[in-house]
């Protein structure tokens, strides 16, 4: 178990979510264990105590995400709901407490898998790993980035700048430069893989590179290549810098159902690549990307509040669309609507959700590419917030 | 009261009565519903002996039946297992949960014993008993055809019993609407004893709902959730091949039960995977009432397409290589009313104690003579354990407070020994189902090859789905959905504040009290145990796993943790003091 909770402290830090020595993580079985002493296990263990949960994650974020969870909380009452997919599917609202105490926070995590603590940070919870409270710890950080920037040019686009923000911008994005890894190269196998291992390699290192540049978090994101008859791609849930026995074989003509454990997005990469001309998807969630896909400045839109399943106009972040889509299948699903959208181009972009991209041998196009598309949606995020307001 | 009808039947078969009990809403908040109310109502009756006709079969709906609520369909049925002697409940799909909401009740509980087989006739506008030995002797198709045909029941739901029931077979199921089981455990034999042979259910009531905007909101999380399951609706989770779809999951990671437990690994699993079903039979999907997922699968011509605990009982667990045996041992356990599991363990620990290989037209020979009856078999349907210490070889029965094991081999995910060993029902998958996320990942994936914290993960797993079959939801929607969405979801239906962490203090309780039903007729920790040979013997190991022996050490530890973790004592025992905070009488 200590072990567990030293990893995912160390996850929180490696991922540039926490300063080092700040995450404090406990496990419980039959009696509480934290990775490391701290004043706070005392009130943590009362809401250990009070819940039927096995695993504990309290942690004050590392700028700029500490001020942007301070400045949310300050707007909000009880919660505050971010509206892109990581809300929408998994944490549906953001609870807000005023203090670090059990009697404010027990109540809301009853309800929530995890609550933001004004001034204090995020606590979260897992029932049978700190891995779902790493998770959710991270899915609040990033939805309430996203949200933070989104609101900001919407209040910009409504002529209403938000000024607290505009105040706040400048910190808060060159400390976002500092949470960015300075750009190094990343080597990634060159080739046309046909061989398990060559391609199992291939897959490891381009999910650990999308994951050292931050272009995805926690267990988000997936990966694939098509070699023969057969998509090999990650296992749901897993993390793209573990990628060692989570990658899951599937044959096109599904004769095996063991890929069951396979990514969500099984059906959309497959039918990718049954599209043709592909042999390796890339899909993170690049932060700016999101945030660019859901700023739609369309006057009086129909769909408005149902972008992310019924969105019909086409929209593109320069050459590349902007598509709705559900995670998953059915008619609303991305399996429907991605395969179309990446046809003869380099990526697309789900609404609310991040960016897939492609590659015709193996994964360099599909990593700078997912690289270029991030550059280029915070360039154009820039632009818009710098722009004047429409008349 | 809104989700609840507020009335439950009350049969008493001896005298041919029938009334209606009226509990306040305190009660049916506090035990939800199904499984829940089952336990309520069965809890002071559990003194009695299974075929003791004061002991009581219960079925219970839950407030979210007859409701838009995703996989809102189920019911719980509930006695004591003749098979075991403990608290034996089941989960159970098709309609008769909803239509029996809709004719104004949300359960029935049947006591007494009929002196001659009988019917029970349900509708909104009264209740009936019919004359049933026309039907006695008949293949469970024949009598759900002859209910189906005869008149005022033509549009109703169905629940029987077939002729395993009738002939003693301990691990006799009732079958719901032709293909739907309550399967485990002998709930079958129960109702027999009682001389039921049917239920049959028809209304057209509306369940009220409280807050119909709420309950939309909650289904909308929940679709949104199964949808982004590959478990549930992927191109190879259940929605497209069924519960198969874990066949080959199982053998890929060395745990596929083979040869009564001695291997893990199937070598012809490939051939005859769900894949192969699909290719041989042309399946077609159908489902619960209320379920848009529809994991049951038919063939073109008719067929049942077995679900993966008789796929893959019928194949490893007993050599056999023939698809088409599967397709008829399946088909041969439905007519007659019994359970796969116990059926399929019961000849795999015959095939081991007399050393003879089972041939396809030897496992469909010995079904039919278990089923009838018939010679040597009979004591087969007595179950593997009476079987196997009748022969003088306990240790070969693979079962657990005598409860045959599903197909998922311990030595290949350790959380699933320790459900095993600390289910009430006893070698069943479903109270804990560790196999979630030691093997499917959900919610994420923990280390299928520790005991390590698996206790408390056990523990609050029992209780989240002791609320899931309170509610009475499906438990495979949980591969997705959780308790944070049905909250929301049981509170736009009834209007009673909640939570998940609520509800699972609510399924706690539920099942402290099958602890305490449990010890109140003899178990203790000596039956929270599993066979001796998944300490011992290694499983079918390959290069790049190993399936070792389990450490029983390791396993009595966190045994011993959850004991402490639920409240119970060194002996697997309830305590005054968590018996005190539960509010239930120790």
């Amino acid at each position: 178990m200590l072990k567990l909770l030293n990893k995912y402290a160390e996850k929180l830090v490696a991922h540039g979510l926490c300063s080092p020595g700040e995450p404090l993580v406990g496990g419980v079985n039959d009696a509480v264990i934290w990775n490391r002493p701290d004043p706070r296990a005392a009130e943590l263990e009362k809401i250990i105590a009070a819940l039927n949960i096995n695993s504990i994650v309290c942690a004050r974020p590392a700028e700029p995400f500490f001020s942007i969870l301070n400045e949310h909380c300050h707007r909000s009452g009880a919660e505050f709901v971010p509206e892109d997919t990581e809300t929408r599917t998994f944490l549906h609202s953001i609870p807000v407490a005023r203090s670090m105490t059990a009697a404010e926070i027990v109540p809301l995590l009853q309800k929530r898998k995890g609550c933001v603590v004004e001034g204090h940070g995020v606590v979260a919870f897992g029932t049978v790993s700190p891995e779902q409270a790493f998770v959710v710890f991270s899915s609040i950080i990033f939805s309430a980035f996203v949200k933070f920037f989104v609101d900001y040019a919407y209040s910009q686009y409504a002529g209403t700048p938000d000024l607290v923000v505009a105040a706040m911008l400048p910190e808060v994005l060159a400390a976002y430069d500092t949470f960015l890894p300075a750009a190094a190269r990343v080597d990634l196998e060159r080739g046309v893989f046909s061989e398990e291992d060559a391609i199992f390699r291939a897959m490891a290192h381009a999910g650990q590179a999308t994951v050292d540049a931050r272009m995805v978090d926690s267990f988000f994101g997936n990966i694939s290549y098509f070699a023969g008859d057969t998509v090999y791609i990650s296992q749901t849930g897993s993390s793209l810098d573990e990628l060692a026995g989570c990658i899951d074989a599937c044959p096109l003509d599904n004769s095996a159902s063991t890929g069951i454990t396979a990514s969500s997005e099984l059906v959309a990469h497959r039918d990718i690549y049954l599209e043709g001309g592909n042999r390796a998807i890339l899909h993170g969630h690049p932060k700016f990307s999101v945030i660019m896909s859901m700023l739609c400045f369309e006057p009086a839109c129909e769909n408005r509040g149902k972008c992310h399943i019924k969105c019909d106009r086409e929209r593109y972040v320069e050459d590349i669309p902007v598509i709705p889509g559900e995670v998953g299948t059915g008619p609303r699903g991305l399996s429907s609507t991605l395969p179309p959208a990446v046809l003869g181009r380099r990526g697309a972009i789900v609404y609310g959700h991040g960016v897939f991209t492609v590659g015709t041998k193996d994964f360099r196009d599909a990593f700078a590419n997912l690289s270029k598309i991030e550059t280029l949606c915070r360039e154009s995020y820039m632009r818009i917030i710098s722009g004047p307001a429409p008349g | 009261m809104h989700g609840w009808t507020g009335k439950i039947l009350t049969v008493n078969l001896t005298e041919q009565t029938t009334a209606e009990l009226n509990l306040p809403v305190n009660v049916y908040q506090r035990e939800i519903g199904g499984k829940g109310l089952c336990g309520a109502l069965l809890f002071e009756h559990f003194c009695h002996a299974w075929n003791d006709p004061r002991m009581p079969l219960a079925f219970m709906t839950g407030p979210l039946n007859n409701t838009s609520s995703p996989t809102s369909g189920r019911m719980t049925v509930m006695s004591r297992s003749p098979l075991t002697g403990a608290v034996c409940d089941a989960s159970v799909g098709g309609r008769l949960g909803t239509v029996l909401k809709r004719a104004g009740y949300d359960g029935v509980l049947v006591t007494g014993r009929s002196e001659q087989w009988c019917g029970l006739v349900i509708t909104e506008n009264g209740v009936a008993f019919q004359d049933a030995a026309h039907l006695t002797g008949l293949a469970v198709s024949d009598i759900h055809g002859r209910l189906l045909a005869a008149p005022g029941l033509q549009k109703g739901a169905h629940a029987m019993v077939g002729p395993a029931a009738e002939n003693g077979v301990r691990y006799a199921a009732i079958v719901f609407d032709g293909h739907y089981f309550a399967g485990r455990g002998g709930l079958g034999l129960v109702m027999a004893e009682k001389k039921l042979k049917f239920l049959s259910v028809s209304g057209s009531l509306k369940t009220d709902v409280f807050d119909r905007d709420e309950l939309k909101a909650a289904q909308e999380e929940i679709y949104r959730l199964v949808a982004a399951s590959p478990v549930l609706t992927g191109d190879l989770g259940l929605a497209n091949y069924g519960t198969g779809a874990l066949y080959d999951l199982m053998r890929s990671r060395r745990m596929m039960p083979t040869n009564n437990f001695r291997e893990t690994y199937f070598e012809s699993a490939p051939s005859m995977n769900a894949y192969a079903y699909k290719k041989r039979y042309a399946t077609k999907k159908f489902g619960c009432a209320g379920c848009h997922i529809l994991c049951k699968k038919v063939g073109a011509q008719g067929d049942i397409i077995p679900e993966f605990e008789t796929m893959s009982h019928f194949s490893a667990l007993v050599g056999n290589t023939d698809l088409d045996a599967v397709v008829a041992a399946n088909r041969l356990c439905n007519e007659a009313g019994m359970d796969t599991i116990s059926a399929g363990v019961a000849l795999a620990t015959h095939a081991e104690i007399t050393g003879r290989q089972m041939t396809p037209a030897a496992i469909l020979t010995m079904l039919e003579n278990i089923a009838s009856g018939r010679g040597d078999a009979a004591l087969l349907g007595q179950g593997a354990l009476r079987y196997a210490c009748e022969a003088g070889r306990p240790e070969v029965a693979m079962v657990s407070k005598g409860l045959e094991f599903p197909a998922y081999d311990p030595r290949g995910a350790y959380g699933m020994a320790l459900a095993y060993a600390t289910s009430t029902r006893g070698g069943c998958h479903l109270r804990a189902y560790p196999v979630a996320h030691e093997i499917l990942r959900k919610p994420v994936a923990t280390d299928r090859f520790s005991l390590s914290g698996k206790a408390r993960i056990i523990k609050i797993s029992e209780d989240m789905n002791a609320v899931v079959d309170s509610l009475t939801a499906c438990k495979f929607l949980f591969f997705a959905a959780s308790l944070e969405e049905y909250a929301r979801a049981l509170q736009g239906v009834t209007g009673m504040r909640t939570s998940a962490q609520a509800l699972l203090k609510t399924g706690e309780r539920i099942y402290y009290r099958e602890r305490i039903m449990n010890a109140r007729n003899g178990f203790t920790a000596e039956d929270d145990d599993i066979p001796v040979r998944f300490f011992q013997e290694s499983g079918s190991s390959s290069e790049s796993i190993q399936i070792a022996p389990i450490d029983r050490e390791a396993f009595l530890q966190e045994r011993a943790a959850y004991y402490r973790i639920r409240g119970l004592d060194a002996q697997g025992l309830p305590t005054p003091e968590k018996c005190q905070e539960l509010a239930l009488p120790c």
